[in-house]
């Protein structure tokens, strides 16, 4: 190791505290999310801003979870990330395995039809008539099916099964192994690290994604976290009666600060498990394409 | 003359044949890939086909076929309408922002990572600063409202602890566009700086050491060894973002604005979706949808084309 020189450790200092100032950064709004959730009104106009509380009251969370339809809202969410993410990985792994053959005649023609997607679509208004001609409003599945396959994904799984080596699977179909069984015991199980990522990503935009539900359905017991989480935000009139004559002791804030860290901490929960594989992913995604 | 049509005409039974037995040999290939070909037609291409509309006075009771033809009147009407100019503004306005802050943060990020050489240190701060890319915009706008309410908002609170009026950051226009960056550079920066981090750790370390052997300063190292060692990367990048000038976060803009907000970031798709689903000026919004995917479809290719010359494809 090189001895550090005066001007040298200066810019360590510096690096390290511009570092340490940033993470606080992205921290900072969480704590005081999760400090507003659980304060009670009464030590909030006595105190003024409170990060760290006195007292813990979960009347906010209690508020969320009876009047906000968010234990419904969880299942559909739920709904859609898991069945969803089951299903487009499934779909994405199936068309990737043939596009990956070089061989297959046509190979090249089905590749620029999907792939042409990525670049020009029909846009917002030509779909969604599209839906509603097929009658997929109002359905839980419209979360679901529009979103099927990914092209990107696609591509991105099929560039990771061509540069598996050929001769591993050549000398299974020796043996007489069929296609179907080639891929299910061959390239599947060498392929878990891009199926991961591929399953997060696909899961990650199940769990986030609002807009499609806000479009495609109307009935408020169909929707997902995030647009229940975003009415309680933007204060749109959505509670039950009973919610009605039930509010007054806790904050319309706490109650929002409370449905965020509710829809937050799944996320939370599952990042670690995610973090091994999203780094890879990104770069997959990035540069190989 | 006869001849020669037979001659022409065998390739052509020849190629179908060849066809039949390439389907029967590869049978198990493409009923594979079936439900994908499927899906595309149906959910990509159909509405592709769809944009039609875009020529047509559209109405949701005459239908696709019945409604009446119009020529190029809903694109005049975009191109003549008062609103024309601010969402074609905001869009590139706020795109550019984007693509001068949201670009450059992350960047720096990973240079600064890539000076710190304690792990566990390294560890955590990427661990932190990834995190927010996984959030929502619903997420990260109730975490902006947390933090800028007006009545219990953390900035509010401080600003009226300390006598000053509270401000409407949510709602005032003249805070939306740094609203909008300041928040994409916050749930990003950390997200976007992956890939510059594996650009940093390719470069070969003999360089620095020679280039200290030489006396090279911290910033000539970073000017001489690091930023070209990156450039490559820099530039696809680059390319690839002014290719989506016209996509200014959908997702993020819808969940941001507000009837008061509005006039300073409301973007072409915002528009579209007002336009069409809510006013159900159906022919008019695939017009302006049409628009920006022709724009769009244009930059892309000619990103691709820059790109291959800097020795890289985009997809």
């Amino acid at each position: 190791m090189v001895k550090l020189t005066i001007g040298e450790k200066a810019w360590q200092s510096t690096v390290y505290f511009i570092l340490i100032v940033l993470s606080l950064l992205c921290l900072l709004p969480f704590l005081y999310v999760v400090a507003v959730s659980v304060t009670p009104e009464s030590e909030v106009l006595r105190r003024g801003i409170v990060i760290i509380p006195e007292s813990f009251t979960f009347a906010a969370y209690k508020e969320v979870f009876v009047s906000n339809g968010i234990g419904q809202a969880y299942k559909i969410t739920l709904f859609r990330t898991i069945v969803g993410t089951a299903l487009n990985v499934f779909f994405t792994v199936i068309a990737a395995y043939p596009l990956s053959k070089k061989y297959l005649p046509g190979r090249s023609t089905f590749l620029l039809f999907i792939v042409f997607t990525m670049m020009f679509s029909g846009g917002l208004i030509p779909t969604y008539l599209l839906i509603r001609s097929l009658g997929m409003l109002n359905s839980p599945w419209v979360l679901i099916v529009p979103h099927l396959i990914s092209a990107f994904n696609l591509v991105i799984i099929k560039g990771f099964f061509e540069q598996l080596p050929a001769e591993i699977e050549e000398s299974a179909r020796v043996d007489g192994a069929s296609e179907l069984q080639s891929l299910w015991k061959i390239i599947l199980p060498l392929s878990m690290p891009v199926l991961a990522t591929i399953s997060l990503f696909y899961a990650v935009g199940h769990w986030n994604s609002y807009f499609d539900a806000i479009v495609y359905i109307n009935d408020a017991n169909l929707m997902p976290l995030q647009v229940v989480l975003r009415n309680i935000l933007l204060n749109i009139a959505n509670q039950s009666a009973e919610s009605m004559a039930n509010t007054g002791t806790v904050s319309q804030f706490a109650v929002q600060m409370a449905a965020v860290v509710v829809t937050t901490v799944p996320i939370l929960i599952v990042y670690p498990f995610m973090q091994k594989h999203f780094t890879k992913g990104m770069l997959m995604g990035s540069i190989k394409g | 003359m006869q001849t020669k049509l037979a001659a022409e005409a065998i390739p052509i039974s020849k190629k179908r044949n060849s066809w039949i037995r390439a389907i029967q040999k590869y049978k198990v290939m493409y009923i594979l890939l079936f439900p994908a070909l499927v899906y595309f037609a149906v959910f990509k291409y159909i509405p592709l086909a769809g944009i039609i509309i875009a020529f047509k006075n559209y109405n949701l009771a005459l239908g696709l076929w019945d409604s009446p033809w119009v020529g190029l009147k809903n694109f005049q009407d975009f191109i003549n309408g008062v609103y024309f100019w601010d969402i074609m503004r905001n869009t590139i306005v706020i795109s550019l922002y984007k693509l001068l802050f949201g670009f450059s943060a992350p960047i720096a990020l990973a240079l600064l990572l890539n000076e710190v050489h304690t792990q566990w240190f390294k560890k955590i701060v990427q661990t932190i600063t990834y995190l927010p890319h996984f959030l929502s915009w619903v997420i990260v706008y109730g975490l902006m409202v947390a933090l800028l309410a007006p009545g219990d908002g953390l900035f509010n609170m401080i600003l009226k602890e300390n006598g000053f009026e509270p401000i409407s950051f949510l709602t005032e226009p003249a805070w939306g566009r740094l609203l909008v960056i300041s928040s994409e550079i916050w749930k990003d920066i950390g997200w976007g700086a992956i890939l510059y981090l594996a650009a940093l750790a390719g470069i070969d370390p003999s360089l620095y050491e020679a280039a200290r052997m030489d006396g090279a300063s911290k910033w000539r190292q970073l000017w001489h060894v690091t930023l070209p060692g990156i450039r490559g990367v820099i530039i696809l990048m680059l390319i690839l973002k002014l290719s989506h000038i016209l996509d200014a976060g959908f997702d993020q803009i819808f969940m941001f604005a507000n009837t008061f907000n509005q006039e300073k970031i409301d973007i072409i798709d915002t528009w579209v979706y007002r336009e069409g689903l809510e006013r159900l000026k159906i022919g008019l919004a695939t017009a302006v949808g049409l628009f920006k995917a022709v724009i769009g479809f244009i930059l892309v290719l000619a990103a691709n084309k820059i790109a291959k010359k800097f020795d890289g494809q985009i997809w």
